[in-house]
């Protein structure tokens, strides 16, 4: 029997909560708690927002092409540089 | 990247030393290591020197690579080891066990309940924000760092981040949470004082 879900408990699981791959019963126990706790429901939200706006900043980057030109040429592959 | 990618190129051509593999290969991974790099380091220069070691050491250990990972993850192993490299000579009077290691268990309990969800997705993203994210970022001790970038921005699996880094899976979990719980406060401490100007 696992003990009652109280908000210290909560926050073993809440990786594995936002990342979807915690087990049925205890999702469920989860959301059960933040529908009555503000502040956790506050932290879950806040938590999924914090992950999904580095994940936003992130794929946006590529390696600009002079870096990739002197990548090449130290690599000693400079007849691949065009592409 | 997925691992799928990486299972598209001939290890064997590579273990040969075939040039135009390799240089395939350089092309479907550069751009990750190069963001890896800039994350960890925060300067452009030193992000391009561990792109090159990065790839330069590839190069030499391929012969010798044995499959057990990816490419993918085994070349993000090589540039965290690079990057952290980097970061020991920049700041050498810090000793290695007080860097990072003191992460203990009050860092854990969210202080802040501020809900800043709802603030438009222009001023979350906006590029004062994202200097800020990066700035946040930075302030996690190095093995926290590591862990979030790899998992959280770059997408890999517990499973791959636990063999880019050497870890076990539960210590990756472990630092993931921590990493992404002090992130939310410093995010929640700026997105906050947003939320307090908008309702003023
Ligand atoms: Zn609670």
């Amino acid at each position: 029997m696992p003990e009652k879900l109280n908000c210290q408990t909560l926050l073993a699981s809440l990786s594995d909560y936002v990342d979807g791959v915690l087990g049925d019963a205890l999702c469920q126990e989860i959301e059960r708690h933040i529908a009555a706790c503000d502040n956790c429901r506050v932290v879950v939200d806040t938590l999924k927002k914090t992950i999904y706006l580095y994940h936003e900043t992130a794929a946006t980057t590529e390696v600009p092409i002079d870096v990739r030109a002197r990548l090449f040429h130290r690599l000693d592959l400079d007849d691949f540089i065009q592409k | 990247m997925s691992e799928s990618t990486s299972q598209a190129f001939s290890l064997e051509a590579l273990r040969a030393g075939d040039r135009t593999e390799f240089a395939r290969l350089v092309d479907a991974h550069a751009s990750q290591i190069y963001r890896l790099a800039l994350k960890m380091l925060a300067d452009p220069q030193d992000a391009e020197d561990v792109l090159q070691n990065t790839f330069l050491k590839a190069m030499q250990a391929l012969p010798s690579f044995e499959g057990r990972s990816s490419l993918s993850t085994w070349l993000y192993r090589i540039a965290v080891n690079e990057s952290l490299m980097t970061l020991r000579r920049r700041k050498p009077e810090v000793s290695i066990a007080g860097n990072g290691d003191a992460v203990d268990d009050d860092d854990y309990v969210p202080t802040q309940f501020e809900d800043w969800c709802c603030l438009p997705e222009k001023e979350l993203l906006s590029s004062e924000a994202r200097t800020y994210l990066d700035q946040a970022i930075r302030q996690l001790p190095e093995k926290l760092r590591t862990v979030f970038i790899l998992r959280d921005i770059e997408g890999l699996s517990i499973r791959e981040t636990s063999q880019a880094l050497d870890l076990t899976e539960t210590a990756v979990k472990t630092r993931l949470l921590r990493a992404r719980l002090r992130l939310r406060e410093y995010l929640s401490t700026y997105y906050g004082e947003r939320l307090a100007k908008e309702s003023t």
